[in-house]
């Protein structure tokens, strides 16, 4: 039985159960004269039944979908007489067996594939027959088991909200899951990366060239992973999109907070918000197409020499797209100022600028350096813009015209595309992931810690 | 020093008053210049996009009179079979050299034959195929143009030159005469809106990857959704105040933070290395939009619940109902309209991501229609993406056209996002 039809049966079973629970314990509180001698509501006890019903088959079948492939595959391979040693050889394989069972296979066909094929197709429909009958049968069984354990005296509404917190308590704990996978992932590719190159090499090496040699004896591509250029480039282009979107970001605020009137304020603030919400591949369409012709002409111009995928187009396209996120961030804490330190100010007879830059800004530095490290820490993650507009040669320079490339950048050539699991080349995509998760999150933390502490001291 | 008359101090600061209001106004110019660039930056992005890609909803096409001559043709009957091989482009290079019958020469002739689309042998296999009486008899149909065609037409504007490319003279004569005479014209470019991928320009339209989109968001909000809005009411409802909830917290504020590249990475390592999910499906990319959105949906999950103020729940506690009866009768219906704005604001931010996608394999040139979440499929941003980096100059106004398409969507989005919020919320 196909899985969606699979659902489908078990979503009408569990609605049928729902409604013999629930008229069920109508027909018992009639009996009993009335709902309040019943311990819970009737809907209760309908759903007490229900989620017996369907929660262990739901559990059931997700763990099924989740393993039975890789249960499979074991199970073939191992009835292969001789297989190949290599885990790779083993995936090519394994491969032709499941392109001659789905009947297409290029290339010769041995009886013994031919029988491997025919053994994985009675596997695959056995495993599909299996995973509905015991499905099924749990589903029923345990309705079965709730319906008669349901009674006048089952505090259904319970045992009901205690499965219910649960499943709100492991909801609420996804995003744990979520760092934990993130950090076991790249960790433990690294952790391989790093057993072929060492720690040192790619931190402090100067070169970076990740193509390997197909072929011991071929030359020039031996492969080099010293990341220095990945990190200068990406520091370089963060640093240009700072240089724009700071003061750009944080003036605007400042106008919008202190000066704007009601009208401008509402007019403005939407129109830069629309900077936040364009999506950053079409920034670097932007960026590619537009800015970077734009700026290689302007510097052949002036007589200075420009390549077409500069860092400064990307930098400024950058810079642009974070303008808003400064810009709100700044405008939030500019506002949760106490107006108290403003009046004061003014009744002194400071002008407006001056209470800006010598009592609004000294307090509400906190919040606005949390917010540009915020922003530094998304201008190091950004990838679309660079990967389109900043080029892939590793050249350590300090030039803003040359083209210069990013640890984004490399991560995307390096997966992109075909890769075996088991060569450096793929592995350094998560050395670099694992460089870029590290330094994000120690820049969000102390941002978020910094922005904490400052909303604390005027609450 | 200290002993200024009162004259002096008033001069003094007569004086620097004017400095001072000189510095004032710098300082407001400054915060209007500021203004002006992020405006500036808005409406050239815009226009810049809208004047590459507005071309690319038109199409140019030219008319020739087909006979469909089964000598030619090589079949005898209208069968699936017959159809599959059928030679109908020897029909079309008939229709051309009798068009142009000047055309002589190998050099000439091939100029000629690429006045027409590649892909226009179908549209006459097609049409055969839809009336198969056609067989032997003729008529006058409209095919698509090759994309050179296309673009020097469309640069073609009063007196000047036009973008040659590789149209030659001969060629650009050809075009001129066809459209003197009318027959060739630009018509809407509904096979933009029709079809999947293509290396032909003429021939590749959004359908494919519009419909991945649509899958990949349908797995990201069933997902998503009831799970931040699951862990937003534990957050905000239940939680005790302490040391793991705390981590929780932490935790989520960060993965709002982390770049959006590190969850393909987790994709990657994790549902496809893994758990062996297929590469470039939409339910992968669903899974992964999902980790990445769901910080977003917590927060403001949570911030509406937390702006339900508390003598709701205290009223309805005070009736008798348990804490889960306040939270889900209660409370939740209330705070609904601030999260599904949330969700709106989530889902559109997944709509307009690339990165996460392009490590999970959905850069593969897929040509057909993705029908399920397991089947290949790209979605628009990557092939905006992958469009981009063609060198056809076609291709140019294609991304453009495809990124109005792109950011109309997410327009419409934050627009009932903006409306759902203003209509529904409640200030209390």
């Amino acid at each position: 039985m196909q899985t969606p039809t699979l659902l489908a049966l078990l979503l009408l079973l569990v609605l049928a159960v729902y409604g013999t629970g629930f008229s069920r314990a109508l027909g018992a509180a009639r009996s009993l004269g009335g709902v309040r001698n019943l311990a819970s509501l009737p809907s209760y006890y309908g759903l007490f039944a229900a989620l017996w019903c369907g929660l262990p088959a739901l559990l059931l079948l997700g763990a099924w979908i989740a393993f039975d492939d890789a249960v499979i595959r074991a199970m073939v391979l191992g009835s292969l007489p001789d297989k190949p040693d290599t885990p790779s050889g083993q995936n090519l394989l394994y491969a032709q067996i499941q392109n001659l069972s789905a009947g297409h296979l290029i290339g010769e066909k041995t009886p013994q594939l031919q029988s491997a094929a025919d053994y994985l197709n009675r596997l695959r429909h056995n495993s599909s027959n299996l995973q509905a009958f015991l499905s099924l049968t749990l589903a029923v069984g345990l309705a079965a088991f709730a319906l008669l354990r349901c009674s006048p005296k089952l505090c259904a509404r319970e045992k009901v909200e205690k499965v219910l917190r649960a499943i709100l308590v492991a909801c609420a704990c996804a995003a744990i899951f979520t760092t934990v996978g993130i950090l076991l992932s790249v960790l433990f590719e690294s952790l391989r990366f790093f057993q072929s190159v060492p720690v040192s090499e790619f931190l402090f090496g100067l070169h970076w060239s990740p193509q390997m040699a197909l072929r011991a004896d071929q030359v020039g591509s031996s492969g080099a992973f010293g990341a220095v250029p990945l990190f200068t480039g990406t520091l370089m282009v963060s640093a240009i999109a700072m240089f724009v979107a700071v003061p750009v970001g944080l003036m605007a605020a400042i106008y919008l907070a202190e000066y704007a009137s009601r009208r401008v304020r509402a007019l403005a603030k939407p129109i830069l918000e629309i900077l936040a919400g364009v999506p950053t591949v079409v920034y670097g369409f932007f960026a590619a197409l537009t800015v970077a012709p734009f700026i290689r002409d302007l510097a052949t111009s002036v007589g200075l020499q420009a390549s077409s995928e500069s860092a400064l187009a990307a930098g400024l396209v950058m810079g642009i797209m974070i303008i808003p996120f400064v810009s709100s961030l700044s405008d939030d804490v500019i506002n949760a100022v106490p107006q108290s330190l403003r009046d004061g100010a003014l009744g002194l007879g400071s002008t407006r600028s001056e209470t800006v830059r010598k009592v609004v800004i000294p307090a509400a530095l906190p919040g606005i350096v949390g917010g540009v490290l915020l922003a530094v820490s998304r201008a190091i993650g950004e990838t679309m813009i660079v990967v389109m507009a900043a080029g892939l040669a590793a050249n350590l320079t300090a030039n803003p015209l040359e083209s210069v490339t990013t640890v984004t950048v490399q991560i995307v050539t390096l997966l992109v595309g075909d890769q075996e699991f088991d060569s450096p080349k793929t592995l350094a995509a998560f050395a670099l992931g694992l460089m870029l998760f590290i330094s994000t999150l120690v820049l969000n933390f102390i941002a978020l810690h910094v922005v904490k502490k400052y909303r604390e001291q005027y609450d | 020093m200290t002993d200024l008359t009162q004259a002096q101090v008033r001069e003094r600061i007569a004086k620097r008053l004017a400095s001072r209001h000189r510095k004032e106004k710098l300082f407001r110019g400054l915060g209007i210049a500021s203004i002006a660039f992020g405006v500036l930056a808005v409406v050239i992005l815009f226009s810049d996009i809208i004047s590459k890609g507005s071309g690319a909803f038109m199409q140019t096409a030219i008319q020739l009179q087909v006979h469909y001559d089964a000598q030619v043709l090589g079949i005898d009957t209208v069968d699936d079979e017959s159809l599959a091989w059928a030679n109908f482009s020897g029909v079309i290079r008939q229709a051309l050299r009798e068009r142009f019958p000047s055309a002589t020469g190998r050099s000439a002739k091939r100029e000629l034959y690429s006045l027409v689309s590649s892909g226009a042998p179908f549209t006459l296999r097609d049409r055969l195929a839809d009336n198969p009486k056609l067989l032997g008899g003729s008529e006058t149909v409209w095919l698509a143009a090759d994309d050179d065609v296309d673009t020097f037409v469309k640069s073609l504007k009063g007196s000047e030159a036009g973008f040659r490319g590789r149209t030659s003279d001969q060629k650009a004569g050809w075009i001129e005469q066809l459209l003197g005479s009318g027959e060739l014209k630009k018509r809407f470019n509904t096979t933009f809106f029709t079809n999947g991928d293509s290396r032909e320009p003429e021939q590749a339209g959004i359908r494919a990857a519009l419909m991945g989109s649509l899958f990949t968001l349908l797995v990201t909000l069933t997902l998503s959704f009831p799970i931040g809005v699951a862990a937003a009411i534990y957050l905000e409802e239940y939680a005790p105040k302490n040391r793991w909830t705390d981590l929780i917290e932490v935790n989520i504020n960060n993965l709002a933070a982390v770049p959006s590249i590190v969850f393909g990475l987790l994709g990657l390592a994790i549902f496809i290395n893994f758990f062996e999910l297929p590469r470039s499906a939409p339910l992968v990319g669903g899974l992964v939009l999902t980790l990445m959105t769901l910080p977003t949906i917590i927060i403001s999950s949570r911030a509406a619940l937390k702006a339900v103020p508390p003598s709701i729940r205290e009223a309805a506690m005070g009736m008798g109902a348990s804490r889960m009866q306040v939270v889900f009768h209660h409370v939740l219906p209330l705070a609904m309209p601030g999260m599904l704005t949330g969700a709106i604001i989530g889902m559109a931010q997944a709509l307009g991501e690339t990165a996460p996608l392009l490590m999970i394999g959905m850069v593969a040139f897929i040509v057909d229609v993705p029908g399920g979440i397991t089947d290949p499929a790209t979605v628009l941003p990557v092939q905006i993406f992958l469009w981009a980096d063609s060198p056809e100059r076609a291709f140019v106004e294609r991304t453009s056209a495809a990124i109005m398409v792109l950011l109309s969507v997410l327009i419409v989005m934050n627009t009932c996002a903006v409306l759902l919020r203003k209509k529904l919320e409640r200030r209390w």
